[in-house]
C-alpha cells in the first residue's frame, strides 16, 4: 500500500513523544553531536541543576571551530582557545560522552565527522548546536542546527519542543553541465528562492540531478539549506544511501545491516507524497555561481553581470547598496576579474575528499598567482589521511597552496586563519556575511572548490569552462 | 516556572536593515568563552567600529528596551551568543518584520520577546523612534500591539511562544524532564534504537 506522507513526516511522526496542546511536539532526538563553541555553558546548565546526560551513547562530541590547522600542539597559543578545549575534555570526561579529539585520529568538523563514521543514518533526528546541521539532512534524516539552551535540553533529556515546520520539494531535474557542481546547484536555489524563502519550511530536494549526485554532493547541497532560511532539508535514501553507510565505524552490521537498509528504503517519500508546497528548476540553468555580496543569495552566474539598483526590486534597494559598498563592486560590472587575495578550500560545505580530488586536479601543473596566499585545509583528519595517500598534498603543495590540518579554519573567525583588512577571498565556504572570515572588513566570494581553484591560479575570478579548456 | 512576560516597556532603538546576521550582531572571535557573561559590550561590535552613525553607537538609544528591526533578522548561524549578547544589552523585546528561525527559538529559551509586524508599521514604529528616542515603547502580548508614542501596530508571534511567555512556562527544560518515563518508552519503539527490529 502506498504512504502518501513524505518522509518529513514519516520521521517526525515516528519521533513524536507528545503534542503539547499548543500543537509543539516533544521531539525524541536520535543522535546529538556536540562541539567545543555552543556546548560549554549547556554542561553548566547541567551541572546547575545536578541533571545527567540522559542518553551519553546518542551523543558523539568532537572539536573544529577553534582548531589551529598549523601549530596543534597544547597548549594553545590562543588562552580563551585552550580555555574551551579543556572545558569540552572535561565536560565529556565527567559525563561521559565520546570525545573524539585532537589526539584521537577521527577528529574534524562535526559535520564531516558523523557521516563519516556512519553516526548519521535515514530517518534519524539529528541536532547538533550548529546551524549547518542540516548537512546530516543527505542521509534523509531530519537534521537541524539549535541553540545552547536547546543543548541542555537535549544532553539531559534527549528531546526537544519543535514546532512542525511545512515540507517543500524542491525539485531540480537534468544533467548539470561541465564545471557546474553540486555548489553551484544550492548557490543556484538560494538565489531564487532567497535567503528566507525556506523560513517555516522543510526542503525535500528531489528529481533526476540530486538523484545522480553522490553522497558527498548531496551532503554540499543540504548543507547550505540554511542560507536559503531552511532549518533542514533532505534527500530521500536510495542505494548509493545505502552503499555509503556499509562498513563504517558505527554502522550495524550484517543481518542488521540488511534490516535496517531495507527500513531505510522504505522512509522515502514516495511518487504520490504530498507537500506543502513545490518549486521546480531546469539543471540546465545552471552555470558556476559566484556570490559577490553580503548574504548567499547575492550571487550571479559566472557570465553573467552584477544586478543594477535601477533594475531591481524597491525594496532590495538598500541591502543591493549597502552590499556593492561593502564589497567595492560596481553595479551592472562583470563578476568574472574580479581580483583576489586568498582562496580556501575547506569547510562542512566542500572539504571532503571529493572536493579535495576536484580541487588537485584541476591544480595539478600550475602555480598559484603571485601575491595569492591558498590554503587547502581538509575537513577532516581521516579526509587529510586519505588525500595523502592518493598523493594531492603534493600536488596542491607543488602548486604553490598550503596543505593544513583539519578544522574549520577560514569559514569563521575563531581560530588563527582569518582574513587581513580588507582582503577578497574565494572561499568553498558557506557564508559571505560582513566580517564572516575574520577581518571585519574582509569581503567574500563564495564559489565552488574547483572555482576556488583556479580563481587562486588566475589571481582573479575566472570561469571554470574557460579555464579548464585553456588548461587541456 | 519562569517569570511570567505579558508586556515590556521601555524606550526604544531603531535598526532597520534586512538580512542582519547573527555574525554581525556579534562576532565570531567573541564566541570564544564558556560563559554567556560580558557578551552585551559586543552586541554589533563590528558595524559599531565601521559606523560612527550606527544606533547602538549613539548615546539617546543606551538603555533601550526595544530592537525595532528589519527582515530576516538573526540569520545565518545557530548562536546563542547573539540573543544573549542583545538581551545583555539590555534588550527585552525585538519587533522585526521577520525573523530567522533558529534565532527566534533561542529567543523564547531566554525569555527574549520576538514579535513580528507588518512592514509599513515596523517602518512607522522605527521612525517615531528615531524621532524621538525617550518615546514610551511597549510590546504587549495580550492585545498582541506594540506602540511608540502615538504609533501603534499589530503584532504576531506563534501562539506556542506566545502562550509560554505569558504563562511563565519558557524555562522548558522543566516541562521536558517531567515526561522522562513517556521518554524512556518511546525510545523501545524507534528502529535504529532497539536492532531495527522494534
Ligand atoms: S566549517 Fe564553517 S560552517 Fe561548517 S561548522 Fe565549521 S564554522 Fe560552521
Amino acid at each position: 500500500m502506498s504512504d502518501r506522507r513524505n518522509l518529513f513526516n514519516k520521521v517526525w511522526d515516528l519521533h513524536t513523544v507528545r503534542t503539547l496542546p499548543n500543537q509543539q511536539t516533544q521531539l525524541f532526538i536520535g543522535l546529538h553531536l556536540i562541539h567545543e563553541v555552543t556546548s560549554p555553558q549547556a554542561f553548566e546548565i547541567l551541572r546547575d541543576r545536578n541533571l545527567k546526560v540522559a542518553y551519553p551513547d546518542r551523543t558523539v562530541a568532537t572539536v573544529d571551530h577553534i582548531v589551529p590547522t598549523s601549530d596543534q600542539s597544547r597548549p594553545f597559543l590562543d588562552g580563551l582557545a585552550e580555555q574551551m578545549m579543556s572545558a569540552i575534555e572535561k565536560n565529556c570526561d565527567e559525563f561521559g560522552v565520546t570525545l573524539m579529539d585532537l589526539k584521537d585520529g577521527r577528529q574534524g568538523i562535526v559535520h564531516v565527522v558523523g557521516p563519516e563514521q556512519g553516526l548519521t543514518q535515514p530517518g534519524m533526528t539529528i541536532v547538533c548546536g550548529d546551524s549547518h546541521t542540516s548537512t546530516h539532512g543527505a542521509f534523509g534524516s531530519i537534521a537541524i542546527g539549535i541553540g545552547t539552551s536547546n543543548v541542555a535540553q537535549v544532553l539531559s533529556t534527549q528531546t526537544m519542543f519543535l514546532d512542525r515546520p511545512r515540507v517543500r520539494r524542491v525539485v531540480v531535474n537534468g544533467d548539470l553541465a561541465p564545471g557546474v557542481y553540486a555548489k553551484d546547484v544550492i548557490l543556484y536555489i538560494i538565489q531564487q528562492l532567497g535567503v528566507q524563502g525556506g523560513v517555516g519550511y522543510a526542503y525535500e530536494y528531489a528529481g533526476t540531478t540530486f538523484d545522480a549526485m553522490t553522497m558527498e554532493e548531496r551532503m554540499t547541497v543540504c548543507n547550505m539549506s540554511i542560507e536559503g532560511g531552511a532549518r533542514c532539508g533532505y534527500i530521500n535514501p536510495d542505494e548509493k544511501t545505502v552503499e555509503y553507510l556499509r562498513g563504517r565505524p558505527y554502522s550495524p552490521t550484517g543481518e542488521e545491516f540488511e534490516n535496517a537498509a531495507a527500513w531505510w528504503l522504505s522512509l522515502a517519500s514516495d511518487d504520490s507524497a504530498e507537500f506543502d508546497d513545490e518549486v521546480v528548476f531546469n539543471a540546465a540553468d545552471i552555470e558556476p555561481t559566484v556570490t559577490w555580496g553580503i548574504t548567499p543569495a547575492q550571487s550571479v552566474g559566472v557570465s553573467q553581470p552584477l544586478p543594477t539598483l535601477s533594475e531591481c526590486a524597491a525594496g532590495e534597494r538598500t541591502l543591493l547598496g549597502e552590499a556593492l559598498e561593502f564589497m567595492s563592486l560596481k553595479e551592472g560590472e562583470p563578476v568574472k576579474g574580479t581580483k583576489i587575495d586568498v582562496a580556501f578550500i575547506g569547510s562542512c560545505t566542500n572539504g571532503r575528499i571529493s572536493d579535495l580530488r576536484e580541487a588537485a586536479r584541476i591544480a595539478e601543473g600550475h602555480h598559484v598567482a603571485a601575491g595569492v596566499k591558498a590554503i587547502v585545509v581538509p575537513g577532516s583528519q581521516l579526509v587529510r589521511e586519505q588525500a595523502m595517500k592518493e598523493g594531492l598534498h603534493t600536488i596542491f603543495e607543488a602548486a604553490g597552496f598550503e596543505w593544513r590540518g583539519a578544522g574549520c579554519s577560514m569559514c569563521l573567525a575563531m581560530n588563527p586563519d582569518k582574513l587581513q583588512g580588507r582582503e577578497v577571498c574565494a572561499s568553498s565556504s558557506n557564508r559571505n556575511f560582513k566580517g564572516r572570515q575574520g577581518s571585519p572588513t574582509g569581503r567574500t566570494l563564495l564559489m565552488s572548490p574547483a572555482m576556488v581553484t583556479a580563481a587562486a591560479i588566475a589571481g582573479e575570478v575566472v570561469d571554470i569552462r574557460e579555464f579548464a579548456a585553456a588548461a587541456v | 516556572m519562569s517569570t511570567k512576560i505579558t508586556s515590556v516597556t521601555g524606550t526604544g532603538v531603531p535598526l532597520l536593515l534586512d538580512d542582519i546576521d547573527t555574525d554581525r550582531i556579534i562576532p565570531a572571535r567573541y564566541l570564544r568563552c564558556v560563559t554567556f557573561e560580558g557578551l552585551g559590550e559586543f552586541a554589533f561590535e563590528d558595524d559599531r567600529q565601521q559606523d560612527p552613525a550606527h544606533p547602538f553607537n549613539k548615546p539617546e538609544f543606551a538603555g533601550a528596551s526595544v530592537l525595532v528591526a528589519g527582515r530576516n533578522f538573526g540569520c545565518g548561524s545557530s548562536r546563542e551568543h547573539a540573543p544573549q549578547s542583545l538581551m545583555r544589552w539590555g534588550l527585552k523585546a525585538i519587533v522585526a518584520e521577520s525573523f530567522a528561525e533558529i534565532f527566534f527559538g533561542n529567543c523564547c529559551s531566554l525569555g527574549v520577546v520576538a514579535v513580528t509586524a507588518d512592514r509599513a508599521d515596523i517602518d512607522k514604529l522605527g521612525a517615531a523612534i528615531a524621532a524621538d528616542p525617550t518615546l514610551e515603547v511597549s510590546v504587549d502580548l495580550e492585545s498582541m500591539t506594540a506602540s511608540a508614542g502615538n504609533v501603534s501596530a499589530k503584532v504576531k508571534m506563534p501562539d506556542s511562544a506566545r502562550g509560554a511567555l505569558v504563562t511563565g512556562e519558557w524555562d522548558y527544560l522543566g516541562q521536558l524532564l517531567s515526561a522522562a518515563d513517556q521518554v524512556t518508552a518511546h525510545a523501545k519503539t524507534i528502529p535504529y534504537l532497539n536492532h531495527f527490529s522494534a
